[in-house]
């Protein structure tokens, strides 16, 4: 099972109060997580990624096992601690000064 | 006793603000969408419990949320907003042309007679609409066919912001856009044509009467005279006597002539509220007095309205959407303010109180009079 950890405002919006675990294909890529929690939860839809493009919104950003996946490309295979459980998958709202 | 119900919007959440008919005693709800930007929430016509909001956000995007019980309790209902067909591109800032992107949706507009139907307003400037309740959204792309890759956004974006639906006569909308103007379809949005003529906006656009381009900030309309149209745009308070085929100025006395918003009284419909601001650079009242200023006579002479409202030191913005009218007699009267106060009146504006100080920033006002 892959762990994923939303944000609080998109945990708000799927009325989550904690993590997400999801079944996912092995190895689980980057692409196949996102699917499987927006199968899940339809609601998050166009909220992480582009509702036409797919493209990751520009201030989501995606880290795992404490690397930066944001720029990889959407095939690339998570971490092992993730893709075991381990460790969770963590979409996150960039910071934005101010 | 009739009831009244002032729906909120501000840059942190969304707040519903009820009293009854005296509109003396309110209480405030606390927060709905906590911390997401509220730009417009409006109740059906057609079923009073039924309310839609614009919930959007910097980081994850648009999302509708609908409320069948009076905005106790919300459901996601929907956030695809696709633009028809190839978007197409508009003029960009640089001179070169720019595509259409999806950043939001500004208003709402219900149907007054099915509860199913909204017509949202986006930006970038399209006109969505749909028939299920706020599930799916389809553009009515004519809007764009009106010239609008001569379109340019100003720097509040290109959004379009008004939607006034002509009550006697359901195929007749008007919609308006910042810096392209005012927009008429008599088909039911199949096709749409710039009703601008009137309008001079000699320093935005190189040439003052172009038939689009104008920065028109809003329209308003009293239903039952729908042939009669008001504006406040970017400069000068404007008025159509025939469906927007032309516009007189009506600024008259007005310490400024820019602003946000303008309404119309429910029971008059040649009283008129505007509230100036001192000018584009400086967006806050004229002398640091909040003044809404009513007209009687359907524009030229305006009265200050000051009683309750701050006469020194106050430098708030009123934003477009961000008045509005109840429809008891007499008329009440609301606005909201970028600092973070509702006002209202329960008198057509004669006197104001404060139903609340310290909201974040007001983005819409809307008021539903309930049975």
């Amino acid at each position: 099972m892959i762990r994923v950890l939303l944000p609080y405002h998109l945990r708000t919006l799927a009325r989550l109060d904690s993590e997400v675990l999801l079944e996912v294909e092995s190895p689980p890529t980057l692409s196949a997580v996102l699917d499987a929690l927006e199968t899940c939860y339809p609601v998050l839809r166009g909220t992480i990624r582009d509702q036409m493009t797919g493209q990751r919104r520009p201030f989501v950003r995606f880290f795992a096992g404490k690397e930066d996946l944001s720029h990889h490309p959407p095939d690339s295979a998570l971490p092992e601690a993730v893709a075991s459980g381990g460790e969770p998958f963590l979409v996150i709202g960039a910071m934005a000064g101010g | 006793m009739s009831k009244i119900r002032v729906l909120v919007g501000t840059r942190k959440g969304a707040f519903i603000l009820t009293s009854d008919g005296k509109r003396e005693q309110w209480k405030i709800s606390d927060p709905r969408f906590a911390g997401w930007e509220i730009y417009h929430l409006k109740g059906s016509p057609a079923e009073s419990d039924r309310l839609f909001a614009s919930q959007t956000s910097g980081w994850f995007g648009q999302m509708i949320q609908r409320s069948d019980d009076g905005g106790e309790n919300w459901e996601p209902v929907g956030n695809e907003f696709n633009y028809d067909g190839v978007p197409g591109t508009h003029q960009w800032y640089d001179g070169t042309q720019h595509p259409w992107e999806f950043k939001r949706v500004w208003h709402l507009e219900p149907s007054p007679t099915d509860p199913d139907t909204i017509y949202a307003g986006a930006e970038d400037a399209a006109l969505f609409k749909t028939t299920d309740g706020g599930r799916t959204w389809k553009e009515l792309a004519g809007v764009r066919s009106a010239k609008g890759h001569l379109w340019q956004p100003g720097a509040g974006g290109m959004g379009l912001h008004t939607i006034v639906l002509d009550p006697k006569r359901p195929e007749r909308i008007f919609i308006a856009i910042s810096a392209a103007g005012v927009f008429r379809t008599d088909d039911a949005g199949q096709t749409w044509q710039p009703t601008n003529r009137g309008l001079k906006s000699p320093y935005e656009i190189p040439d003052p009467e172009a038939e689009v381009g104008h920065c028109v900030h809003r329209i308003a309309m009293h239903p039952s005279r729908p042939g009669v149209l008001f504006m406040q745009k970017h400069w000068d308070v404007m008025r159509s006597d025939d469906a927007g085929e032309s516009w007189h100025e009506i600024s008259g006395n007005l310490p400024s002539d820019f602003g946000f918003p303008i309404d119309v009284h429910a029971n008059e419909p040649e009283t008129i509220y505007v509230v100036p601001i001192k000018s584009d650079s400086e967006h806050f009242p004229p002398e640091g007095k909040l003044r809404v200023y009513r007209s009687r006579t359907g524009g030229n002479e305006w009265e200050a309205l000051t009683n309750g409202l701050p006469q020194r030191d106050c430098y708030v913005n009123v934003l477009r959407d961000a008045m509005a009218v109840d429809s008891l007699d007499p008329c009440g009267i609301y606005f909201g303010t970028t600092g973070g106060q509702v006002y209202a009146s329960a008198d057509s504006g004669d006197t104001w109180n404060p139903i609340v100080r310290d909201l974040p920033a007001v983005l819409s006002v809307e008021v539903q009079t309930l049975p």
